[in-house]
């Protein structure tokens, strides 16, 4: 029973669901890339890159790509540092340690579409919590959702939210690594507190980890799609169009699956590219301890 | 951290930094609940106070139950949750244990399969999986949900790396007992890997229990709707703005895993940030 049949058993199902559900499907949205697919159509045809070159003269494309990329370039640097200063100032003494991990960390989990409902409520302009908070100090009132200049900076805000909990409880991670000696070493050359400690201990040392964290952090905003289908449906006027909100309607509003393909063979080279970097350093890390 | 213990204005300057951030991390669940207590005329008064002055949450948490079928979604998300699982654990376990302690030939192409495929956001072959669905008529079933899911090439990473730090010697001495292979992956390596089940399940469950993109796809059918798209389909199915009723019905939907948060948080934070390395 140890040989091959047994081996079998071990591994076909996994093999089967992996060609089905994970190979199969990647290499099929390659292949539809260069199709005019289109479901429930009788027959595809093959187009060579027609899709790939419509894409560069998308408007809609364009916005949208370049929404997600000031949408990473904002939610990746603000939750991260926000992330390791809430690290570093919880760890820093034991007093109310376990509530504050809890609280910052309780958005990472609580269902985020309920939230993002929850959000929208507090934004509103007129009765939201937020604006009246702002009232009461003369600002505003702002229409977060609906002002084309502020609804992608909206949408930022509660992705950091979201975030920097994730980032935080990987930093804390980061931080029991950091030997103890370090810290004695450094009192003993007269670098014993605050910012000299964290300069020559704290930030070395947690360099790998705040990669890996940049990069995690990167991968999950490219992502973002539950607060735009819900709160925004990418308005107004695409203001808050995002790739992943781009391709959810291509495919399942239009229908024009092929051009989706494409548009997703895009996200998925920034994604792939991403996760490239974080398999390095994750190998890395591994290798090293 | 350094042993060290901060001076005392450092630790108000602490404490009044992190309770800034505890306002704008909490606040937001704070509102909620209170909001979901309000009657109506109070959530949309011109003055904003945070305690409702009369009880509305009766009302709110009856409609939120009853215009939708919202007992329902929760249901549905727990059926799928734990289907999803069951069947990752029954599919995947096995296959780390042969990646992690099995010499047979294509072993290393399968684990390198595994690591390119850690790689594919789910996201990116969600329109394949649909019109395989479509064309299989598998599209607005349980299956549907669930199928998708049953291979977690993470879980499988995950395990293998837990099993290759079991000793050889216990599955030797299994052998010689004449144990089947199965019998030793469910007798001897599953209970061994224990913590690494625990932390695979809480994030499989948080991941698909929140999860929206996939069965927003998947089922148009509202008997199939999972919590989150049942909360969103209440937003678009009340008038958009019944407040009271939306925010009782996003308490009803995170309060099962805050819950569970509370009760095992460090588990919790074990289980999502190890987990950490899936994107």
């Amino acid at each position: 029973m140890n040989g091959r049949g047994s081996l079998l058993l071990l591994t076909a199902p996994a093999l089967v669901l992996m060609a089905l559900f994970l190979i199969g499907p990647l290499l099929a949205v390659v292949a539809l890339s260069f199709t005019d697919y289109q479901l429930g159509a009788p027959s595809l045809s093959f187009v060579g890159i027609a899709n790939y070159l419509e894409m560069t003269e998308d408007e809609t494309v364009r916005i949208s790509l370049a929404n997600t990329l000031i949408y990473v370039g904002v939610v990746v640097p603000v939750s991260v540092a926000l992330g390791l200063g809430a690290a570093l100032l919880i760890e820093a003494d034991p007093s109310l340690r376990g509530f504050y991990r809890a609280a910052y960390f309780l958005p990472v989990m609580a269902t985020l579409i309920a939230m993002a409902i929850v959000w929208e409520f507090m934004l509103d302009a007129r009765f939201g919590a937020v604006n009246m908070a702002l009232k009461a100090i003369g600002l505003g009132p702002f229409d977060f959702l609906h002002d084309r200049k502020l609804v992608l900076f909206t949408l930022c805000g509660i992705g950091v939210w979201q975030s920097v909990g994730f980032n935080m409880v990987l930093f804390m991670a980061g931080l029991t690594a950091v030997p103890r000696e370090l810290y004695e070493a450094a009192a003993v050359d007269g670098a014993g507190r605050g910012i000299e400690r964290f300069r020559l201990v704290t930030w070395p040392m947690l360099g790998p980890v705040t990669l890996f964290t940049v990069v995690i952090t990167a991968i999950r905003a490219f992502q973002v799609f539950d607060t735009v289908q819900v709160l925004t449906g990418g308005g107004p006027n695409k203001a808050s169009e995002v790739l992943l909100h781009t391709i959810y309607a291509e495919a399942f509003n239009f229908f024009r699956n092929g051009y989706a393909a494409a548009l997703v063979v895009v996200f998925l080279l920034f994604i792939m590219a991403l996760s490239a970097v974080r398999l390095f350093v994750l190998d890395r890390r591994e290798s090293r301890s | 951290m350094s042993g060290v213990r901060p001076g005392p204005l450092a630790r108000v300057l602490r404490h009044l930094v992190l309770m800034t951030g505890t306002v704008a991390m909490l606040g937001p669940f704070v509102v909620m609940l209170m909001t979901s207590f309000k009657p109506k005329a109070e959530i949309f008064a011109p003055t904003f106070h945070l305690l409702p002055h009369s009880w509305g949450g009766t009302e709110n948490y009856a409609t939120a139950l009853t215009q939708v079928p919202l007992l329902h979604f929760l249901l549905n998300g727990a059926i799928v949750t734990a289907a999803i699982f069951l069947l990752q654990v029954l599919v995947n376990v096995p296959a780390a244990y042969a990646l992690a302690k099995r010499r047979f030939r294509g072993r290393d192409a399968m684990f390198a399969t595994v690591l390119v495929c850690l790689l594919i956001p789910y996201q990116a072959i969600a329109l394949p999986i649909y019109i395989l669905f479509f064309s299989t008529g598998i599209l607005n079933t349980y299956a549907s949900l669930v199928l998708p899911f049953t291979i977690s090439v993470f879980g499988i990473f995950l395990m293998r790396q837990f099993f290759l730090g079991v000793p050889d010697d216990l599955i030797d001495a299994a052998r010689i007992d004449g144990m089947s292979e199965y019998r030793i992956v469910w007798g001897v390596m599953a209970p061994t890997a224990m913590p690494a089940l625990v932390a695979f399940g809480i994030f499989s469950l948080v991941a698909h229990w929140n999860d929206y993109f996939w069965p927003l796809i998947a089922v148009a059918r509202e008997e199939l709707y999972t919590p989150p798209l049942g909360i969103a389909f209440l937003k678009q199915n009340g008038e958009g703005t019944a407040y009271g009723p939306l925010m009782a019905a996003a308490t009803i939907v995170i309060t099962p895993l805050v819950l569970a948060f509370l009760v095992a948080q460090r588990r919790f934070i074990e289980g999502i940030t190890f987990t950490g390395l899936k994107g």
